[in-house]
């Protein structure tokens, strides 16, 4: 398959990402859509590595799932502390520093 | 159509599927489920792309990490809360409307960009090169990775510490 392809899945899956992101209430929902645009931006990275034959793409990929990983792990552990003190995951009742 | 273009095709349909479930059903739990598949996925993805150590690491990671940790936490919150996380949407239109308007202009790019038909052939064993550049060139950033994953682990551990 061209190169082309596997971008076009790539801004597919980011869109579909940033529509979670946007329309969910929940917190948790999300991080779950912020996942769904960081893998995208994986899929992108691995296709131009592997396509334009530098080693770059591929090692950038690497870190990036690693500080995702850690992202998921601090987010959550909000996510948890704002519930506790809070009573809700709802983006929506979380406006405290609303002016 | 060759097999990788069959193998393709079917990566995205799955891909695409998982991920519209993961934004659009209403159970939480549900769509932390279609999530897993959707990483997958995309390890399955990276298989085409002729990085197999990625899938290893997007497997192990994403798939047996992300998802047990977001588990988790449903489990904690919902527990906490005494009852299933239904989860409502909003904006609905206004969300699909930017979302097909950024594709709408990656695709434009694309469709204009230089973009290469044919990959060029591997060289060698790509997982080799990954590893010898992680401990050459790339030596500094891994021990980064390294501080970057213990000051997470700390984060995490003192927002979840038990009140005093």
């Amino acid at each position: 398959m061209p190169l082309g392809a596997y971008l076009t899945l790539a801004a597919l899956v980011f869109a579909i990402g940033l529509f979670g992101v946007l329309t969910r209430r929940n917190a948790v929902g999300i991080l779950l859509g912020i996942e769904l645009m960081l893998n995208a931006v994986n899929i992108n990275l691995v296709a131009f590595a592997r396509f334009s034959g530098d080693l770059g793409g591929i090692l950038f990929t690497l870190f990036t799932i690693a500080i995702t990983v850690a992202e998921v792990a601090v987010g959550l552990a909000i996510v948890i502390v704002i519930f506790r003190v809070r009573r809700t995951v709802e983006a929506d009742h979380l406006d405290l520093l609303r002016g | 159509m060759t097999a990788e273009a069959v193998a393709f095709v079917g990566v995205a349909v799955v891909l695409l599927g998982s991920s519209l479930a993961v934004v659009l059903t209403p159970n939480l739990f549900h769509s932390i489920l279609y999530l897993a598949v959707a990483l997958v996925a995309t390890g399955v993805v990276f298989l085409l792309l002729d990085a197999p150590f990625l899938f290893g690491v997007q497997l192990l990671l994403y798939a047996g990490g992300v998802v047990t940790i977001v588990v988790f936490a449903i489990m904690l919150t919902e527990r906490l809360v005494g009852r299933t996380i239904r989860q409502a949407s909003r904006y609905l239109i206004n969300g699909a409307l930017l979302s097909v308007a950024v594709f709408a202009g990656v695709a434009g790019f694309l469709v204009q960009a230089p973009l290469a038909g044919a990959r060029p052939g591997v060289s060698g064993d790509l997982t080799l090169a990954v590893g010898r550049a992680l401990v050459g060139a790339f030596a500094v950033p891994l021990e980064l990775l390294g501080v970057l994953l213990v000051i997470a682990l700390l984060g995490a551990l003192y927002f979840a510490r038990s009140e005093p």
